[in-house]
């Protein structure tokens, strides 16, 4: 289970309620925040607007068309102007209110988008691969743009039409406070089976979000899959498995749809009873010389009044829903500990010659996960070039892990240089250890941006340099476009070989004290291979360097062999030292004689 | 025609097709679209009847009762009886609206979703490698939701006009000159509306696309995390991503601009509307031209029809997105190819001879052959290697064995039958290929191995023991029933290589095709794989093999190589012979061995 999943799950302590998520996330996005005050004041002002008009027809009513038609357009006049002034200005109030919301809220979510994004970064390299990139991505695409879509559209309809409410319910008690106890009594089944509702509707959504996660996954069978769909002829077989993703997700919305419309459906019957209620008992008091004809029926406009707001709060509460659950997985993200912490400016710095590296008593294991590595003490001098070798599952490219920082240990110390390297800053340590890959990853950019990613600011002279000094000349000038040649996602225009060079070169240029090296094993044509290797023998002079070997030849070159077993750091030499000895090594060496060279005894 | 119209991109062709594409969708769930829009119709009439209610209410209960001072109990009843029956057959008809309404959405969703999905696996490899997977994948999700997005509001913009031309009857039969002030002001906030969408639209869509971009920049820069936290660039990347997501900001803040100016002028005007009927009002009830009671409903009228029509406005609004979305859909469901396969079953048992005769094919967009009149002819049991510089067609080789894609000319026969003339089952029966990139299912061990073929479980232990992956099978937490994917177990490269090579050892093939299957594989691993395959060939029990050689640990295990150049075959004998003989096997061969000499 993933740390994120963890927070998710329903074992997790009690999760926060609504309106923590919510004070949470403005604590986070402060930009929020800004002048909040005054835009909730400018929201409140702007349901006045709104509630002028019934005024106006119930007095209009009171003195126009009731008792006698005796009114003149001058006896209201000076009402109407008042409510002509008032809507124009509450329209001006409710753009300004609007347009600081936008402001306020786009800004705010740029800087949560921004900071989780950071934060993204931030964690460690085991975090991050236990969770989908498409889940990443949508912590800050998707879920953000739902709690701004929130904030925008339905958060201002839920702030006004509480506002609607409360004024309403004001003029309403102004004219008759039975009148208003009727109309609340008959809303008051409502209020209470929303409660009910919302919760069937949070789990509802849920069901929907985790349906769409199974649909999205078997929808991706038939196209990423393509090829494997038509070698063995799974066609049926895979229509099936989307049929029934397509299907789950179909269900899913349209029980939760049900349960909306139901919601949105009861908040008018409250309403049709509140009519007659209101009718019925005003005629009732009216009749009993407590309330003019006016009043009675202007209070029928003002439940229309309530009516409308009422309808509209019920469907924000739904979708309220929706964006508290996104709002709620990104503070998640954020709240993820990095379990990789960086001591920052008062951490250590490391020496500025060549330094060489040591493991104290160092072991890891996996959170819920057996023991990959076991108690491994070695000492690294400067300048020795070590090999680590090792069977898949050995614990080799933990030990590469563990000695850049990628990872921490569970028990023991990783030193460099003789600095524990958890009390190094990041940037310090950066700048210093490089650990490279088996696969070359580019960014979608031409060579000299990606090549910038070893040395920021690095001049096209020192590039070209650095691919001299690594013997690719001769390659490079093979690139139609040099420098300005554009990779593509991920550097496909590249080939695989080709992106490896990259690498090096990137690698050169970064000129790091320690080399810590993952290498590719994916087939590569000769030419490729050979420049690649001339170009790595070039990188690796001088420098402390440790290879995880997949090849002969880097354990035969290498100053000194580490090899690993189930965990444990079992032969320690040189190749000629191990190779005459039985052992994990000597029977690997004896595999790879086997692949490289033609056992005529095979058969 | 312009270059908007040729695009169909300007307002009215968008129009046309949005309303064409609301009536294709309309007539495809025409008894769920009836029941939502009688439903909306019925809200809307029920809108409207709630103001009628009230006049007739206050005509023949509120008044007689205030003037008589006595209650006018019958009328209150029916008054309070009309509310309610009016309040329930609106509910029912919301419910319709919006519940079948948006099954109506789904459905069509769902359908088209299966269409696409359906159209992907029918289309031949020729037709994916031309269209990127990210594409397609929004083409199936995303684009199906755009283009239906338009039924959303659809039932309620239909109720509206509906709840429109019922409440100018109804205002029509309390005041005429009353209803004039309405004839002025709908259609003015149609306008309007219509006005707002033209705006908004466009702005709406930059602000979609930056979206998009954001997402890319965001999914590119986790995809190199690593990369970005072994070289210390996490403040660069950061930057980048700032400077879109400060893009859409302000795409998003020009969006809510126009909102802002727009929603509080939709909201005004009809309250300043009904000030103005109320002012008509009174001079024609003074006048004694009007009953007070119809004044009240008029103004009644507008304040609860005014708000709804801008749900014509959203309907016009999703027009442009759903057209888009529509065109892009439509582009798959009409691509054509389709792969034929034949009627036969491949008739014997065992290993097959295969024999591939004058072959020649060319990528798409090549100039160039890549494979040239090719002939070869591979013994029933033998172990082939095929070796060849990058380039020379290897891979393609193994892409026509199991027919992914189709020679220009030439054929490919297994025991004397073509290819073509075998069903899609027989051809995947008989030949396996296992590539050197392996797709895992969202699924079991279990089921990544059989591809829910009835197979027993002994058999699938059977496989993943030649392939050496039984161990680690074996110490999963649920053994076979462990979950593989992306939220299940992670396994390494070698691990996934071995699962493909069981899944394809364990249909028992007649032909296996291999193409550097075992390249993240450990070499020991990787030498018992070989073997125990090249041992249950020497029994006479497993299938022909071809494997494409990077190495040559591979070639050692082959019985015959063949030497792939200039698109055929130029050489062929065991290595010993091609050693001696041809110059170009040697390069190639010796070019695995140069690497170490360059070492020492």
């Amino acid at each position: 289970m993933s740390p994120l999943d963890r927070l998710e799950s329903p074992e997790a302590p009690a999760r926060e309620t609504g309106t923590q998520i919510l004070r949470r996330g403005f604590a986070m996005a402060p930009a929020l925040k800004q002048g909040l005050g005054l835009t909730l004041l400018l929201a409140a002002l702007s349901t006045i607007g709104s509630s002028v008009v019934p005024i106006v027809v119930q007095r209009t009513i009171d003195q126009g068309l009731g008792e006698g038609r005796r009114t003149a357009l001058s006896d209201i006049a000076p009402e109407l102007s008042l409510a002509v002034v008032l809507i124009a200005v509450t329209a001006v109030i409710a753009y300004w209110m609007r347009v600081r919301l936008f402001v306020a809220s786009e800004t705010g979510l740029a800087d949560l988008r921004v900071a989780a994004f950071r934060h993204v970064h931030d964690l460690s390299t085991l975090t991050q691969n236990s969770e989908r990139r498409g889940v990443l991505v949508s912590r800050v695409t998707s879920d953000v743009d739902q709690i701004s879509m929130f904030l925008q559209f339905v958060g201002i309809m839920m702030v006004i039409s509480l506002g609607q409410i409360v004024v309403a319910t004001v003029v309403m008690a102004y004219y008759s406070w039975q009148l208003t106890l009727v109309v609340w009594l008959c809303f008051l089944p409502l209020v209470v089976s929303l409660k009910f509702f919302a919760r069937r509707l949070s789990v509802a959504y849920d069901t929907v979000r985790r349906t769409v996660g199974e649909m999205l996954a078997v929808i991706a069978e038939p196209v990423v899959g393509a090829s494997v769909v038509r070698a063995h002829a799974i066609e049926e077989r895979t229509q099936r498995r989307v049929d029934g993703g397509i299907d789950a997700n179909l269900d899913a919305n349209v029980r939760a749809q049900s349960l909306v419309a139901v919601t949105f459906a009861s908040a008018g019957v409250a309403g049709g009873l509140s009519n007659a209620g209101v009718v019925a008992a005003g005629v009732a008091l009216g009749v009993a010389g407590q309330l003019s004809i006016g009043t009675v029926i202007a209070f029928a406009f003002l439940v229309s009044l309530i009516v409308g707001p009422v309808q509209n709060a019920t469907q924000v509460l739904t979708e309220a829903q929706n964006a508290v659950a996104s709002w709620r997985r990104v503070i998640d993200l954020v709240d993820t500990p990095a379990d990789v912490v960086d001591p920052g400016e008062a951490g250590a710095t490391l020496p500025d010659e060549a330094f060489g590296a040591a493991f104290e008593s160092v072991s890891f294991s996996y959170p819920d996960g057996p023991v990959v590595l076991a108690d491994v003490d070695v000492v690294i001098p400067p300048r020795q070039r070590v090999a680590v070798v090792g069977e898949t599952g050995s614990g080799k490219t933990t030990f590469a892990k563990l000695l850049t920082r990628l990872m921490d240990p569970a028990e023991g110390t990783v030193r460099l240089g003789g600095v524990d390297v958890s009390t190094v800053s990041f940037a310090e340590l950066r700048r210093h250890v490089l650990m490279v890959p088996q696969e070359g990853f580019l960014f979608d950019a031409t060579l000299r941006e990606n090549l910038e990613y070893g040395r920021r600011g690095a001049s096209d002279d020192v590039l070209m340099r650095t691919v001299d000094d690594l013997q690719l000349t001769d390659w490079f000038a093979s690139l139609p476009r040099g420098l300005d040649t554009l990779v593509g996602q991920r550097g496909e225009s590249l080939s695989a070989g080709e992106r490896q060079l990259v690498a090096l070169v990137r690698s050169a240029l970064a000129d790091p004290a320690l080399l810590v090296l993952d290498e590719a094993t994916s087939a590569v044509d000769p030419q490729t291979e050979l420049r690649a290797t001339q170009a790595l023998e070039r990188l690796l002079e001088g420098r402390t360097s440790v290879t995880i070997a997949h090849r002969l030849t880097t354990a035969e070159n290498a100053d000194r062999v580490l090899v690993f077993d189930a965990g444990r750091l079992v032969q320690d030499g040189t190749h000629e030292e191990l190779v005459a000895v039985e052992g994990v090594y000597a029977r690997l060496h004896a595999s790879w004689v086997a692949q490289a060279s033609l056992g005529l005894d095979q058969h | 025609m312009t270059q908007a119209e040729r695009l169909g991109t300007d307002d009215d062709r968008v129009m046309r097709r949005g309303f064409a594409l609301m009536g294709r969708g309309m007539r495809e769930q025409r008894l769920l679209t009836t029941v939502s829009v009688v439903g909306s119709i019925v809200f809307g009439f029920m809108t409207v009847a709630d103001a009628w209610v009230l006049g007739w209410a206050t005509d023949h209960a509120i008044r007689p009762s205030f003037e008589s001072g006595d209650v006018a109990r019958g009328a209150l009843l029916s008054a309070a009886l009309l509310f309610l029956a009016v309040a329930i057959l609106r509910a029912l008809g919301v419910i319709a609206r919006r519940l079948v309404g948006g099954i109506v959405y789904y459905r069509l969703v769902a359908t088209y979703r299966r269409a696409v999905t359906r159209k992907y696996l029918a289309l031949p490899m020729a037709w994916h490698h031309r269209h990127p997977t990210g594409q397609l994948l929004s083409n199936a999700n995303a684009d199906v939701e755009a283009a239906w997005a338009v039924f959303m509001p659809l039932p309620m913009a239909i109720g509206v006009i509906a709840m429109l031309v019922a409440a100018v009857v109804a205002m029509v039969a309390a005041d005429l000159v009353l209803t004039l002030v309405g004839l002025v002001v709908f259609p003015a906030l149609f306008g309007i509306n219509v006005f707002y969408q033209r705006w908004l639209s466009p702005r709406v869509t930059h602000a979609q696309a930056l979206r998009g971009e954001l997402s890319a920049v965001a999914h590119e820069s986790f995809d190199g995390a690593l990369v970005v936290k072994s070289l210390g660039r996490e403040a660069e990347e950061t930057e980048r991503f700032m400077a879109s997501a400060h893009e859409l900001r302000d795409a998003n803040i020009a969006v809510g601009r126009i909102r802002g100016i727009f929603d509080p002028l939709l909201e005004a005007l009809p309250n300043l509307a009904v000030l103005l009927v109320v002012v008509l009002g009174v001079g024609r009830v003074a006048s004694g031209a009007a009953e007070p009671g119809d004044v009240v409903q008029v103004a009644f009228l507008f304040t609860v029809v005014a708000f709804p029509v801008r749900a014509i406005g959203w309907v016009l609004g999703e027009l442009p997105r759903s057209v888009v979305g529509w065109d892009r859909v439509e582009a798959v469901l009409r691509a054509d190819g389709t792969m034929t396969y034949g009627v036969s079953d491949l008739p014997g048992a065992g290993a097959v001879r295969l024999r591939l005769e004058g072959l020649t094919y060319r990528f798409d967009d090549a100039e160039a052959d890549v494979l040239t009149d090719l002939d070869l002819e591979v013994a029933p049991g033998s172990v082939t290697a095929v070796v060849g510089s990058t380039g020379a067609g290897k891979s393609t080789l193994t892409s026509l064995l199991i027919r992914l894609v189709d020679p220009r000319s030439g054929r490919i026969t297994l025991d004397g039958v073509d290819l073509h003339d075998l069903t899609h089952d027989a051809l995947a029966r008989a030949v396996a290929v296992v590539p050197q990139s392996t797709f895992l299912f969202d699924d079991s061990v279990r089921e990544n191995v059989t591809l829910s073929a009835d197979v027993p479980d002994d058999e699938v232990w059977a496989a993943l023991r030649t392939v050496q992956a039984d161990g680690f099978v074996a110490r999963l937490p649920r053994g076979l029933d462990s979950q593989l994917g992306e939220r299940g177990t992670t396994l390494s490269g070698g691990q996934r290589q071995r699962l493909a090579l069981a899944r394809a050892l364990v249909r028992r093939p007649r032909l296996l095709v291999l193409d550097d299957a075992t390249s993240a594989v450990d070499p020991e691993v990787e030498q018992r794989i070989l073997q125990a395959l090249a041992a249950s060939t020497a029994d006479g029990d497993g299938p022909t093999v071809v494997v494409i050689a990077y190495r040559k640990a591979t070639i050692a295990l082959a019985d015959d190589v063949v030497l792939l150049a200039d698109g055929h075959v130029t050489a062929r004998g065991t290595h010993a012979e091609l050693t001696a003989t041809s110059a170009a096997y040697r390069d190639i061969v010796d070019a695995y061995d140069q690497a170490r000499e360059v070492q020492s």
